[in-house]
């Protein structure tokens, strides 16, 4: 199928994001992307788990002290929120509606920025109260698996926001089907992170 | 670039090299790039050779005998196995497959070019004076407290050269998975296609705890972190299971496509199919899944304890048995076969009992009591290099000689690779042989020099003449890359005669476009059931011929990576100088725009018209043109 093909509702593809073979290239390379990523984050749960609480001689910081879950909860509700808009997103990418699409994609970025924010306010939280990144193992663990987190937050809302503005002229075709796909992918991805994230470092750190 | 209109000129040449997105021009930088670092690795294993000929040598310093061990197996590993491997997977694996290119042309250049700056980048170390000198494996209570930037260049270097090599694994796996040829199901792909698929997962699996590991060392290095200092409740245990759990899959990533070359150089040249083709691939799949769990038999006197001692010796026990099958497989390929002795099957030939004599001595240190009497001894060094050098050395070896038609589209000298092949082989038994008995004669590993009198000395002097004799050996297989460019003497399609896979039924080297039409498979071997059923054209199309959609060359990927180079400088002298953190984030930033730009700026590749292919083919066949 042509790139420059114009299409309306009846015609476009029931998979835009895997009709041309470069698509479907996209689409799988994607996925085998994300599962390597997923054994970088699993490399990064190991260690932090490993050096959990871990600091010099007479360190003063637990997971049960620094912890606050009302703050993780209201980020989690942003993310998973953020997630469900970006799927229904993909509903309007599947039925080729392009302005709806835009705008839930648009919300998603701005759950996205909310996360990411109080995830800021989090961090410098932490560094006011002492728990800097170069203060013990524990520190360096929890700032580089969380911070890894929150980075790949921050590359997909640059991702996002560039592809919004990069398409609204000229609607949906299969060349950019793929690229808001392969984005959903990706934010998919982060949430299910953040969810082993929340359980592992927050939910075991307080009552574990 | 249509081959209708092509520009010449140097500067349009290496504009063209640059910007290249074509796999078999990729291949060829990767092959050339990778013998370029194999001859700064074999120098450095030549001073070290030197350094031990007689005892109380002082030829070099102790810490530059650091430095030497160091970048010869960082560089060999990284830089020269494994880049001169991917060489043969860009080149020949599309072709093998019937594809017109991999699946991402663009992301291939990156690749490639995120290796050739890591790999300067770490080289770059020596013009500093700070090279890494804490082995291969840079354990972190040793990496973490060496002085300078030896280590710091090795952290970043190889973060960007492992960049470099997830994608190319990413990018061969999409491409066998989407783009074989119709007819070409898995089961009848080529065995050094299989092999590819194979280890490109494994790539896939294993380099992102390196990219960790190096990140973590590099923020305990350069910016405070403190995941292995004991002192601030790290663990310097973390490095050794991180680099492991990439390190162990790793020689399985290098050795499958070595076993993928001598598959389809046994079956060429014995004139036969591959026996047991199924068991073949099963035993590869095999291979890649057990590599994954055998990591901690690196770690065995570190003191995990006796189960997962255990656990882990029968793991390395079991994948012998994998391995044992092709073994078995090649043996009975080759028995009753009509066999051509040329340079390539010399080299299988010589694989066979090298490569048996290493897996060997590796399962018995697999048996974890036997090997706290070897760990760390020369017996260690001798296992290791019978099977990177009798594996891996030997099959790319092979790999150019059987290869090089097809990439350059002339043959090198038959004589030459044989004398070649003798002294190297020789030598190379020469030189590690006896070193299985330097171990356990006591010998540790890694000394910079030894004492008089402990029995060592003849041992270490038939050693080093060992190595005099492989790099005689390959100083002339230089000389005949040299000769046979110069000659230039064109061949034909299958110039080996009794090719059997589909690279063999295009012009060597292919067009750019590869196929005018895609193929269609009939059959595992295809040229050669084309061949027996006496077809002329040796391709049976899957579809008339038609426009060509290809991809727009494209400079951003070299870009791209320059600015990864330009900030690994800014990330080491950031604590330092006032000016490092700016570069660093200079770099950073220069590289994501070019991420913007690629991302911002349609490709949509462009077409060759039927017109041109078919005037092309014409050419072809009028000779070349």
């Amino acid at each position: 199928m042509d790139l420059n093909t114009k299409f309306t509702p009846e015609t476009w593809p029931a998979h835009p994001e895997r009709a041309t073979l470069e698509a479907k290239n996209k689409f799988v390379g994607f996925w085998l992307f994300l599962g390597g990523e997923t054994i970088l984050f699993a490399t990064l749960f190991a260690t932090y788990m490993a050096l959990k609480n871990k600091g010099p001689s007479g360190f003063g910081f637990t997971t049960q002290e620094l912890y606050t879950l009302p703050l993780v909860f209201v980020m989690t509700m942003l993310l998973l929120t953020s997630s469900l808009t970006s799927v229904y997103a993909m509903y309007h990418l599947k039925s080729f509606n392009f302005k709806k699409m835009q705008l839930w994609l648009g919300i998603t970025a701005l759950l996205g920025l909310g996360f990411l924010m109080l995830e800021v306010y989090e961090f410098s939280h932490y560094v006011q109260l002492g728990f800097t990144f170069s203060n013990s193992a524990f520190s360096s663990a929890f700032y580089t698996l969380v911070g890894t987190h929150g980075f790949h937050v921050a590359v997909g809302l640059v991702w996002i926001t560039l592809l919004i503005f990069r398409n609204s002229k000229r609607g949906l075709n299969l060349y950019n089907a793929t690229k808001y796909y392969t984005f959903s992918l990706y934010w998919h991805f982060i949430d299910v992170v953040w969810v082993f994230i929340f359980t592992v470092v927050y939910l075991m750190g307080v009552i574990g | 670039m249509s081959s209708v209109a092509q520009k010449s000129g140097f500067g349009a040449t290496l504009w063209d090299w640059l910007t290249t997105v074509d796999h078999k021009k990729i291949g060829i930088l990767y092959l050339l790039g990778g013998l370029f670092f194999f001859v700064l690795g074999g120098i450095e294993a030549m001073i070290i050779r030197l350094q031990l000929i007689t005892p109380n040598n002082d030829l070099v310093s102790a810490g530059l005998f650091n430095d030497l061990i160091t970048m010869h197996g960082t560089t060999m590993i990284f830089l020269a196995a494994m880049p001169m491997l991917f060489g043969f997977m860009n080149a020949i694996m599309p072709l093998q497959i019937g594809a017109r290119d991999v699946a991402f042309p663009f992301i291939n250049s990156l690749g490639f070019w995120m290796f050739a700056f890591g790999g300067l980048f770490l080289n770059i170390s020596w013009l500093f004076g700070e090279v890494p000198d804490a082995g291969w494996t840079s354990y972190a209570s040793l990496s973490l407290h060496s002085p300078g930037h030896g280590i710091d260049f090795y952290a970043i270097g190889l973060q960007i050269a492992g960049g470099g090599t997830l994608m190319a694994g990413i990018n061969f796996l999409v491409t066998i998975i989407n783009m074989r040829a119709p007819g070409m199901t898995y089961m009848r792909m080529p065995l050094f296609t299989w092999t590819t698929f194979v280890a490109s997962a494994m790539i896939l699996f294993a380099f992102p705890p390196l990219t960790i590991g190096l990140f973590f060392l590099t923020f305990d290095r350069m910016f405070g972190g403190n995941f292995f200092d004991h002192t601030m409740g790290g663990n310097t245990i973390i490095w050794e299971h991180i680099f492991w759990i990439f390190g162990h899959p790793e020689v399985y990533i290098l050795i499958l496509p070595a076993f993928g070359i001598f598959s389809e150089v046994f079956s060429v040249f014995a004139r036969k199919r591959l026996f047991g083709y199924t068991a073949m691939v099963f035993a590869t799949v095999l291979i890649g899944f057990l590599g994954f769990m055998v990591w901690a038999h690196h770690m065995f006197t570190v003191g995990l304890g006796p189960t997962a001692n255990a656990i882990f010796a029968v793991a390395t026990m079991a994948i012998a048995v994998p391995t044992g099958v092709k073994i078995f497989n090649w043996l009975l390929t080759i028995w009753g076969g009509s066999i051509k002795v040329t340079t390539p099957m010399l080299y299988a030939l010589g694989f066979i009992p090298s490569f048996v004599m290493g897996g060997v001595t590796g399962v018995m240190q697999g048996a974890a009591p036997l090997d706290y009497q070897l760990h760390d001894s020369y017996f260690i060094v001798a296992h290791f290099h019978y099977v990177i050098v009798g594996g891996v050395v030997l099959a790319i070896f092979a790999g150019l000689h059987y290869w090089w038609p097809k990439m350059f589209g002339t043959m090198l000298n038959e004589l030459l690779g044989k004398i070649t092949f003798v002294f190297f082989f020789v030598g190379f038994h020469l030189t590690f042989l006896i070193q299985h008995w330097l171990g356990f004669w006591g010998m540790p590993r890694r000394v910079w020099t030894f004492m008089d009198g402990q029995g060592w000395n003849l041992a270490n002097f038939v050693s080093t003449i060992g190595a005099l004799s492989m790099a005689i050996g390959f100083t002339v297989m230089v000389i005949n890359i040299i000769m046979t460019t110069i000659k230039n003497e064109r061949v034909g399609n299958d110039p080996w005669g009794d090719g059997r896979t589909l690279e063999w039924a295009i012009p060597s080297p292919p067009p750019f476009y590869n196929f005018p039409a895609t193929p269609l498979v009939r059959g595992l071997d295809t040229l050669w059931i084309e061949k027996m059923e006496g077809s002329k054209e040796m391709i049976t199309p899957a579809e008339p011929i038609t426009d060509i959609h290809m991809p727009h060359g494209s400079i951003i990927p070299m870009l791209m990576t320059l600015g990864l180079f330009i900030a690994g400088f800014g990330a080491m002298f950031h604590q330092e100088t006032s000016w490092g953190l700016g570069v660093l984030i200079f770099g950073l930033a220069f590289t994501f725009v070019t991420m913007a730009i690629r991302s911002l700026k349609d490709d949509l590749g462009y077409y060759v018209t039927k017109e041109q292919i078919l005037q092309d083919q014409e050419n072809i066949k009028r000779g070349r043109n």
